[in-house]
């Protein structure tokens, strides 16, 4: 079964001069999660804030568990959770008077909220910082904040918008943790983000969007043969590069391309840190030392470059 | 019911944050309070009034009226920097009362006003103000005060729901309740005005609302200009037309404008 279904969608802004959806079709199964992969500007956040009932699109249909979300957008408010791109809490309150405010807006009762609060707290590490204000807060600790506050009522389809956009390589990996243990737990996830990486950490299936249409949907795997999987990197002193282009020739099976600006020279690979290991041994036995030698594994612009023809065009957010 | 609840709750917030950030409080109360000592004191003794008790007794009512009057710009940047922050989206996403958050900020912003009236009407007592309207009518005419700065709240509800900058609000709501506040009886007869401004004073909504509390303290207004106008005759009528006319025009629209807010 289809937990979300978006068909046709079609939002414009300045009087149709924008065209922020574009005719924007995707579906979610249940218990699985969508990533929707695209650079600022895509549309990511339009749709976003269409399913979860913030704004109505000019024409199209879309459904969140079955029910339609123009016609009833209030039964669709009861079973999703969003959070967005700015940890949308109170900076003076404390995390503790949130995640009450906005249990007892769910109408749980006072009591009910305290113990959800309490629990939720206990689940994303933040009871320490319960009742510290929230503006003391780190941005990892924001973002956590947040995602409980969307989990209050247990929603089963749950919408995240950027969930790691500006948090630092730790605050990303903590909120990856916690965004894996919520799939566990079975729910149906639609998540944007600007990273492939991302996308591939947290998504079963990845859409990949540009100027308000899905451009390519399939698995992370799928997708990154489409683009090419990664590349070899090696960097060595100009003396050595006819015959390291040769050695890295050899070992990806592909010609080498070389950039002599930075003596860098690169190829295709398919076998990863085999590859990687390979290169290095020839290079020894060659008696050259590389100066840099890694692993490239393909970006959002890769995969931009290589679907569309052209890089991942940076605009204006859509708001 | 449900939708009552949540105003409720919502209310509660806004005086968390006030208990959370007291600075807020004591703020919106000094400024006021400078303002009763400042006109006192400079404009106080040149300013011949002919009433018994002086000035003061016909700086307070304008002094009231004037605090009441920056509600306005109170909630519309409250309103403004939820919006920026995106806490109005998240209220959005709630299965609660879509208009839950809008009504919780004016009333909160009100309650706000009984504590800063209080104040103001202790400093007024013991710099010579003296209220001798009869405690009914002085209940009441605080009661008429609270019920302008709610009127206006919403006026700018609708100021910070429509904002593209939080920072452009403040300076918005400021150019327009200064004008309103200073062209008025408020501070100084507006005999003294040309002839084209009197009605516009004379008209003001701050004006009949100083008019009409200084009736109910117990003052003749002496201020208004061209004696035997409506407003000039009856200030209680024109302000309570006044309030219920802003209040009919601005709760839908803001409503309206919170429902759609982004669209």
């Amino acid at each position: 079964m289809k937990s979300i279904i978006a068909e046709e969608l079609v939002k414009t802004y300045d009087k149709g001069k924008v065209r922020a959806l574009d005719s924007l079709n995707l579906d979610v199964e249940e218990g699985t999660v969508l990533g929707v992969l695209g650079p600022n500007g895509a549309g990511k956040t339009t749709t976003v804030r269409i399913l979860s009932t913030l704004l109505r699109p000019d024409s199209g249909r879309a459904t969140v568990a079955g029910i339609d979300v123009i016609k009833n957008p209030e039964k669709v408010r009861e079973v999703i959770g969003l959070s967005g791109q700015y940890a949308a809490v109170d900076e003076i309150l404390t995390g503790y008077d949130n995640l009450v405010m906005f249990g007892e807006l769910y109408h749980l009762g006072k009591k009910n909220a305290v113990a959800r609060a309490n629990e939720l707290l206990e689940r994303f590490s933040l009871t320490e910082a319960a009742k510290r204000p929230i503006k003391t807060y780190s941005g990892g600790m924001r973002r956590r904040l947040d995602l409980a506050a969307s989990l209050i009522v247990k929603p089963k389809i749950l919408f995240l918008d950027e969930p790691t956009t500006g948090l630092d390589p730790r605050g990303r990996q903590e909120m990856w943790g916690v965004i894996q243990e919520l799939v566990k737990g079975g729910v149906t996830l639609l998540l944007t983000t600007q990273y492939l990486e991302e996308a591939d950490q947290l998504a079963d299936e990845i859409a990949v969007i540009d100027t308000g249409k899905v451009i390519a949907r399939g698995t992370s795997d799928a997708l990154k043969k489409q683009v090419g999987g990664e590349r070899l990197e090696v960097v060595v002193d100009a003396s050595n590069i006819p015959k390291t282009v040769e050695i890295v020739s050899t070992v990806s099976g592909n010609k080498a391309s070389l950039d002599e600006g930075i003596r860098m020279i690169s190829a295709p690979v398919s076998t990863g840190s085999q590859a990687l290991f390979e290169v290095l041994k020839a290079l020894d036995s060659a008696g050259i030392h590389p100066l840099d030698v890694g692993l490239k594994r393909p970006s959002l612009d890769d995969v931009f470059l290589s679907l569309t023809g052209h890089a991942a065009e940076v605009k204006e957010e859509a708001k | 019911m449900s939708a009552f609840r949540d105003t409720l709750i919502i209310t509660q917030r806004q005086l968390r944050l006030l208990t959370r950030v007291p600075e807020v409080l004591i703020f919106s109360t000094i400024q006021p309070v400078m303002f009763v000592l400042l006109f006192r004191y400079v404009f106080g003794g040149s300013i011949n009034t002919g009433q018994p008790g002086g000035y003061v007794q016909l700086l307070m009512p304008g002094i009231f009226v004037q605090t009441v009057a920056f509600t306005l710009a109170g909630t519309a940047s409250g309103l403004a920097e939820d919006m920026k922050k995106g806490l109005i989206d998240r209220f959005r996403s709630l299965p609660i009362s879509q208009s839950a958050l809008v009504i919780g900020r004016t009333l909160g912003d009100s309650l706000l006003n009984i504590v800063v009236l209080t104040v103001m009407g202790i400093a007024g007592y013991v710099v010579g103000w003296r209220p001798s309207g009869g405690l009914g009518n002085v209940a009441l005419g605080f009661l008429f005060l609270l019920f302008f700065g709610y009127a206006l709240s919403w006026v700018g509800a609708l100021v910070g729901l429509s904002a593209s900058d939080a920072r452009v609000v403040q300076n918005v709501s400021f150019i327009v309740t200064f004008p309103l506040t200073f062209l008025s009886n408020a501070f100084a007869p507006t005999t003294g005005m040309p002839r084209a401004l009197q009605y516009f004073a004379e008209w003001n909504p701050v004006s009949t609302m100083v008019a009409a509390c200084r009736e109910l303290f117990g003052l003749k207004n002496q201020f208004g200009a061209t004696a035997g106008s409506f407003p000039s005759e009856h200030p209680l009528t024109t302000s309570l037309v006044y309030m219920v006319v802003i209040m009919a025009i601005f709760i839908p629209l803001s409503l309206r404008k919170y429902r759609n807010a982004s669209n």
